[in-house]
């Protein structure tokens, strides 16, 4: 188990330092000249040869690609991200500003994600073919195809702008005004769940359809256990692996939801700052965006793949 | 229990009369849920395929006379800021739709298949390599991954398929690698090599053909995520230029009108719903109908 856990934190890193490689190439193919940006935005029009030198050496673009990159990884370990070549200010602070609303936002979202979906799929799956489980499974079929950002129109045209329940968009920290702050939130984080959710049910539906079939159910049947019992000691355990190997995969969907929604409702978090960065070119911010995103899903998922032995015992790590 | 052993036995026999082929179509039309989202999928195909003559109106005929008409009889639902009909506009989405979700996952699926099959052959270093590289791409948010890219490349949409293909590209070379793990200690990989067969040769005759049919459901359900992602592209801003006709552009700049024509917003969404449900119904038919094994997981 040690050894177990070792490896797959060596993994781990290993996986975290090639995003950072990928993600950091990935910007220094960016077309054009990013200081332009810089002094466009800081009217520098007039900027003389010595003075753009100075700059180059100040955002330490001067050096060679293959050094800069060294110099980006060196700050990361300090936590020192680089600099904003549009707001002029620290990576690192900037998203220490963005992670929580973001992080509010997508833990709201995953977890009524999961309560609601794995309640769904495994109501579904017990009573299958029956109403409750065709109109669920029917509602989840759609959950997994619709376009997130367009249910945040739909909904701020309904409860927003129609039956004027909810605020249409904006983010207030629950510390400041705790009332307009989950009004704000209903609609979001409703969207941002809305996939996970589905799949989720769809995930444990089909999950808890296997076990039920296995024969230790039918043992269980037989020796007299009552439902309740069977249903949650047996069951649920069992059933509920495959469905907590993807939470990593949904953390993913739903930060990706978070660039798309955020938009919509105008949220300050990371994944606006990050359609806004990719469109003012601020490359240094898309970088640590994307590499604080990629950080926290690679995390989920070795905290999944550890838990998991405890789950399930059956599981030998070879 | 005379009944039951009956039952088994009727049931053996029958499957073993029933063919592989009679077998996948009884359990693929077997749900009328499947056969409706094929019928969408063909619907869609045909629309795309005869948009000119389908379609009322020119898609990008500006009438600049009657902007934001309420639908009407003359103009079912409505025009655009432009006066631009937008049944018209919708209907020519279809091809933008087709056409990113078919290009993106044969470029991904074809690069993706190949990856994973040299990982999971070779395995040692080379798979170590591939594979870390491919945790890695999907760490990254696939709609964070994709804006970065296709706004990098310039949006428009060449590139747009290019980073749609860069964010779904892990997922089939984890997908096949995990297949060709699994068939390629069969005996008659053994017996292929034996007989003098080079690494190629069995990759491409015994390793692809046998690991492929999972891939396949992957792939279907695949083209419903592309289409979502490269809405959302065009949403954001990054996608599909305009003037063209695409569904998850058409929704943003309805959007700006959602308070006088919703219709707008709603009709291309609508479309683009539709579309991905039933990818999703047919993906959800045919790994039944392949792989049933793969419940659970996909």
């Amino acid at each position: 188990m040690t050894s177990y856990i070792i490896r797959r934190l060596i993994q781990a890193v290993i996986v975290i330092v090639l995003i950072s490689l990928f993600v950091f190439l990935l910007m220094r193919l960016l077309p054009g000249d990013p200081l332009m940006l810089f002094i466009a935005t800081n009217e520098l029009t007039q900027i003389s040869e010595e003075q753009y030198q100075a700059l180059l050496v100040k955002f330490g673009m001067d050096k060679p690609v293959p050094l800069q990159y060294l110099t980006w990884m060196a700050g990361l370990f300090r936590g020192d991200l680089g600099r904003s070549l549009f707001f002029d200010e620290n990576v690192s602070s900037i998203l220490a500003e963005r992670l929580p609303v973001t992080a509010h936002l997508s833990i709201l979202a995953l977890i009524i994600a999961i309560v609601l979906g794995v309640t769904a799929g495994v109501i579904c799956a017990l009573r299958r073919g029956g109403f409750i489980d065709t109109l669920v499974t029917s509602i989840a079929n759609f959950g997994i195809s619709i376009p997130i950002f367009w249910l945040g129109v739909l909904l701020i045209y309904f409860f927003g702008l129609y039956l004027r329940w909810l605020p249409i968009q904006g983010y207030t920290s629950p510390f400041e005004d705790l009332v307009l702050s989950t009004r704000q939130l209903i609609m979001p984080v409703f969207c941002m769940a809305v996939t996970a959710m589905a799949s989720k049910a769809r995930l444990t539906r089909s999950s808890i359809l296997e076990v039920v079939r296995q024969d230790y159910i039918r043992t269980a049947w037989a020796k007299g256990l009552r439902e309740r019992v069977i249903v949650i000691r047996h069951v649920l355990k069992n059933g509920m692996i495959p469905v907590i190997t993807m939470i990593g995969m949904q953390v993913s969907h739903i930060f990706g939801g978070s660039v798309l929604i955020e938009t919509v409702y105008n949220i300050p978090g990371m994944g606006r700052l990050m359609v806004s960065s990719v469109f003012s070119q601020d490359f240094v911010v898309v970088q640590g965006c994307s590499l604080l995103f990629a950080f926290i899903v690679v995390m989920v998922n070795l905290l999944v793949d550890i838990s998991y032995g405890w789950l399930d015992p059956r599981i030998r790590y070879g | 229990m005379s009944q039951d052993i009956k039952n088994t036995t009727y049931f053996s026999e029958m499957k073993a009369r029933v063919s592989g082929f009679e077998r996948f179509r009884r359990v693929f039309f077997g749900r009328k849920i499947v056969v409706f989202g094929l019928v969408i999928i063909v619907i869609l195909v045909i629309t795309a395929i005869f948009a000119p003559l389908i379609a009322p109106y020119d898609p990008y005929e500006q009438d600049l006379k009657q902007p934001l008409a309420q639908p009407n009889r003359n103009h079912l639902l409505g025009t655009d800021s432009l006066g631009r009909d937008t049944l018209s506009r919708v209907i020519f989405g279809a091809r933008i739709s087709l056409l990113v979700g078919i290009t993106a996952i044969a470029l991904a699926g074809t690069v993706g298949t190949a990856l994973g099959l040299i990982a999971g052959y070779f395995g040692g270093a080379t798979y170590a390599i591939i594979m870390r590289a491919m945790d890695a791409l999907m760490a990254i948010p696939m709609l964070a991954l994709v804006l970065v890219i296709a706004s990098m490349l310039g949006g428009g949409l060449k590139n747009v398929v290019i980073a749609l293909s860069v964010g779904a590209v892990a997922m089939y070379a984890r997908m096949m690698c995990g297949q060709v793990l699994a068939v390629r200690e069969n005996d008659y990989v053994f017996a292929s090599r034996a007989m003098g067969a080079n690494n190629l040769q069995i990759m491409l005759r015994h390793l692809l053909p046998n690991c492929f049919p999972p891939l396949i459901v992957v792939m279907t359900m695949q083209m419903g995520v592309m289409i979502l992602a490269e809405a959302g592209l065009s949403f954001l801003g990054v996608g599909i230029e305009p003037p063209v006709a695409a569904w998850g552009a058409m929704v943003t700049d309805g959007y700006r009108f959602l308070l006088t024509n919703p219709i707008l917003s709603f009709a291309p969404g609508l479309a683009i719903m539709l579309v991905v449900f039933a990818y999703n119904m047919v993906g959800d038919g045919l790994r039944d109908a392949i792989d049933p094994r793969l419940r659970g997981t996909l």
